[in-house]
């Protein structure tokens, strides 16, 4: 008897440990978007490339009363009363906004790609090609630059795509199916303006046809998930099939216009060559510079050396040149001893906080990088503000145009100064997360979170304090990090801002403020 | 490439005194052992999912820690053990910083089920309870260099014993279930992306054999192998950071030997070295510890 309490004893000190483990993701909770405004007017908003929202054509939808719509209306009835458990969960998840989900898609893909190369048995390392994506090294190596440049692109060609969607839409006056058969049953809200072209539709093409060129190894990946938007729309009874067809046919069409600029945007030639590698450090030398050297074993080619002359969206390339910062402070110099010391003494003196916060915004290798977690945090207030798909589209292009233009700024910066990293100039320097393959002025994370506060402040004033807090603890984080010196985060910021402020400036007058 | 740290983690005690959680040795009623163990783990190269490779921006990876352990008669047959670490984790090359503290609070019930000699062969059955917990707000999310895992644990053990004179055999397999844990990022890959700051953490199932020549509990010596596996979780990618949440499993053996001091009654010290074998997502390791124990009785007329 005795003892059959002590086995059950035993079997309880199992129970203090919890039974569920399943975990609660937070973009799995957000509910069906129900736009608190409709945007009809957003045909008449700037777009980003096109020339007008009518540089592509859109062909004239089928009659409401011809057999092929009947047939399509029919189609919905069957896909409804044909509805699984798994269609259910598909519903919810799309329902909670299409350029949401697709960003989140983007951001996936850029954590899965987000991985050093390997190096070569001799010690150098492979260099990934879009040529073939699926051999090792895998292509694209979605490092911070290429991901800033992939959100900026989809984010914009979504925006385009939909501003020549809404105007087709209120060109054509199309009734939802639902109006046009009221025994149409709408699953999710659907928002009451016209319903061809599907915005949805649109802003899957446009995605599906940008993401396959800057993740080319993901087509079967993004044609499912393209697939799986669509259907969702039919499902729904929100969309018969001709309206989701000529979506994605103008979305793609319009995602051409963004996959030409980038073929030629000068990015797919930033990695540079041995010469100009081997150039960046005698430049430095010469200048009378200690020159970046890579901290990495076996040394690694710097990140993206050209990346700077990357033409971006907002600020052009000779202001990047003539915007640039001035030079850090010598590596000759009393004020960089001083700052070298300070990085010295937050390696040395690490707090737990001051961890948290370093991790927290570190954003390193396998993840969906800076530009990623802004996007997240923009996103998961997106969904509380209610916006309708085309203002999500262009809030978010405003904010990825803004992010990928810092890159460019900021690699302009740094390999234009080429400066060492503080654990290269003083070898006591250990460093609390991954030190990235690049010179520290100006300092990423900073002119990125500088760019993206400011915009996210213009969209959501409400919220403009806690933005600029989140980038003021992000761009401390890689000095606490000891891997950043003061002034490469503070002309960083102010760096950030600045294109932050040019994004602000086109949002006042792209018409939809 | 995190292998010590859950080594440490997951088996803490394994083999650091007599009378451990894994062996069929009890203190007698109102008998108390207390000792300190030294450890010192080192691996070079790791397997990063089954790619076995080293890293120069890691060179070694060296972890040294002080283990307290205090084990209590309860009554006879029924044993309290308990133990805390303190650990020191670097590595040599590249420019990550080590991290140091105190790890977790282990506690286990052990009782003996079951006992009875068979022609001459001195059988047993042992139940070993434990749980664990954090002590501190160590990062975890540092791999391989975090000092543990945080994650709350339940564990069983069951083990058989057998002794025919001074040679004995120990074969026993443990489930320990792991709490899921908190990291300092909301969002994190695996083979997807999760937006969380909640990291699943696989159950480990692990076994442990022990063949050696023993006379009392305070003289052996033993040969050891042991397996765990982590039921799930996801492989390193290349050239990825590990996390807490992937799939571990290592195959280790070694050789454990204890002695009583001469003259000092009651001291014995303690040595023990395993090397692991084979492995997935952990490194290379071989462990050395060395410890000193302390047992008397806590009331008297009940020392032996």
């Amino acid at each position: 008897m005795k003892s059959s309490i002590k086995i059950a004893g035993l079997f309880g000190l199992l129970a203090l440990v919890s039974c569920n483990k399943d975990i609660t993701q937070r973009n799995l909770e957000f509910g069906a978007l129900n736009p608190a405004k409709i945007d009809t007017s957003a045909g008449k908003w700037k777009p980003v490339l096109l020339t007008s929202a009518t540089e592509f054509s859109c062909d004239v939808p089928i009659a409401v009363t011809s057999p092929d719509y009947k047939l399509q209306l029919l189609e919905i009835k069957s896909r409804q009363a044909n509805m699984t458990d798994a269609d259910e969960e598909t519903l919810k998840y799309w329902s909670a906004g299409t350029v949401l989900r697709w960003n989140e898609i983007l951001r996936e893909l850029v954590a899965k790609y987000n991985l050093p190369p390997y190096q070569n048995p001799d010690g150098t390392y492979p260099i990934p090609s879009s040529a073939n994506p699926l051999a090792y090294p895998y292509f694209p190596f979605a490092n911070p630059p290429y991901a800033a440049r992939a959100y900026a692109y989809v984010s914009a060609a979504q925006y385009d795509a939909l501003v020549a969607a809404y105007h087709y839409k209120g060109f054509y006056r199309r009734s939802r199916p639902s109006a046009v058969d009221n025994t149409i049953k709408e699953l999710i809200p659907v928002v009451k303006d016209f319903a061809y072209p599907s915005e949805e539709a649109v802003v899957a093409g446009a995605a599906f046809a940008m993401m396959s060129l800057l993740f080319p190894g993901e087509q079967d990946y993004l044609q499912e998930k393209l697939n799986e938007c669509i259907d969702v729309r039919i499902l729904a009874g929100a969309n018969v099939r001709s309206e989701v067809e000529a979506g994605v046919k103008l979305g793609k069409a319009v995602a051409g216009k963004f996959i030409a600029r980038a073929r030629t945007d000068r990015a797919g030639k930033a990695v540079g060559t041995p010469a100009d590698w081997a150039k960046l450090e005698s430049d430095a030398i010469a200048r009378g510079e200690t020159p970046w050297i890579s901290q990495e074993s076996p040394k690694r080619p710097p990140m993206l050396p050209l990346f700077g002359k990357t033409i971006g969206f907002l600020v052009d390339t000779t202001e990047v040149v003539s915007n640039r910062p001035t030079a850090p402070p010598s590596t000759a110099s009393p004020e960089f001893a001083k700052e070298l010391d300070e990085v010295l003494w937050y390696s040395q003196n690490a707090t737990r906080e001051r961890m948290r916060i370093v991790h927290f915004w570190a954003d390193g290798a396998g993840t969906y990088t800076p530009p990623g977690h802004w996007n997240a945090i923009a996103c998961e207030d997106f969904v509380n503000m209610r916006f309708s798909e085309v203002r999500w589209a262009r809030n978010l292009a405003l904010l990825n145009m803004a992010m990928f233009d810092a890159a460019i700024c900021c690699w302009d910066a740094k390999y234009a100064y080429f400066n060492p990293r503080p654990s290269q100039a003083n070898n006591k320097i250990k460093t609390l997360t991954g030190l990235p393959n690049f010179p520290a002025y100006t300092s990423g994370h900073s002119t990125f979170s500088g760019a993206a506060a400011t915009l996210l402040s213009h969209v959501n004033p409400s919220r403009a304090n806690d933005y600029m807090s989140m980038a003021d603890e992000a761009s401390k984080s890689r000095l606490y990090g000891a891997i950043h010196y003061r002034s490469d985060i503070e002309v960083g910021m102010q760096m950030g801002k600045n294109i932050g402020d040019k994004a602000v400036a086109r949002a006042k007058t792209d018409g939809a403020d | 490439m995190r292998k010590i740290a859950s080594i440490l983690c997951l088996c803490a005690g394994i083999s650091l005194s007599a009378q451990t959680e894994s062996d069929a040795l009890f203190m007698d009623k109102h008998n108390l052992c207390g000792g300190f163990v030294y450890g010192n783990t080192t691996w070079d190269h790791y397997w990063e999912g089954t790619f076995y490779r080293n890293n120069a921006n890691i060179g070694s990876f060296k972890s040294n820690s002080v283990m307290a352990m205090a084990n209590y008669g309860i009554a006879r047959g029924l044993n309290v053990i308990t133990s805390a670490a303190w650990i020191d984790n670097r590595v040599t090359a590249g420019t990550l910083i080590g991290q140091k503290g105190i790890q977790d609070l282990n506690v286990f019930l052990k009782k003996e089920i079951w006992a009875k000699d068979i022609k001459g062969f001195n059988s047993s059955l042992v139940a070993v309870g434990g749980v664990s917990a954090p002590l501190t707000d160590y990062v975890v999310d540092f791999l391989p260099i975090s000092i543990g895992m945080r994650s709350k644990t339940a564990s069983l053990r069951l083990l058989g014993d057998v002794q025919k004179g001074h040679w004995y055999g120990t074969a026993s397999a443990m489930y320990t279930r792991r709490n899921n844990i908190t990291i300092d990022r909301n969002s994190y890959y695996t083979t997807e992306l999760i937006y969380s700051n909640k990291m699943f953490m696989p159950d480990v199932f692990s076994y442990n054999i022990r063949l050696g020549w023993r006379d009392g509990a305070d003289k052996y010596f033993e040969l050891i192998a042991d397996r765990m596996n982590t039921l799930g979780g996801f492989d390193i990618r290349k050239n990825d950071m590990p996390l807490p949440g992937n799939n571990m499993d290592a195959f280790r053996a070694g050789v454990n030997i204890k002695y009583p001091v001469p003259v000092l009654n009651g001291l014995s010290v303690m040595a023990t070295g395993m090397q692991t074998l084979s492995g997935r997502n952990m490194g290379k390791a071989r462990m050395i510890m060395a410890g000193v124990v302390y047992q008397t009785a806590f009331m008297k007329g009940d020392k032996k």
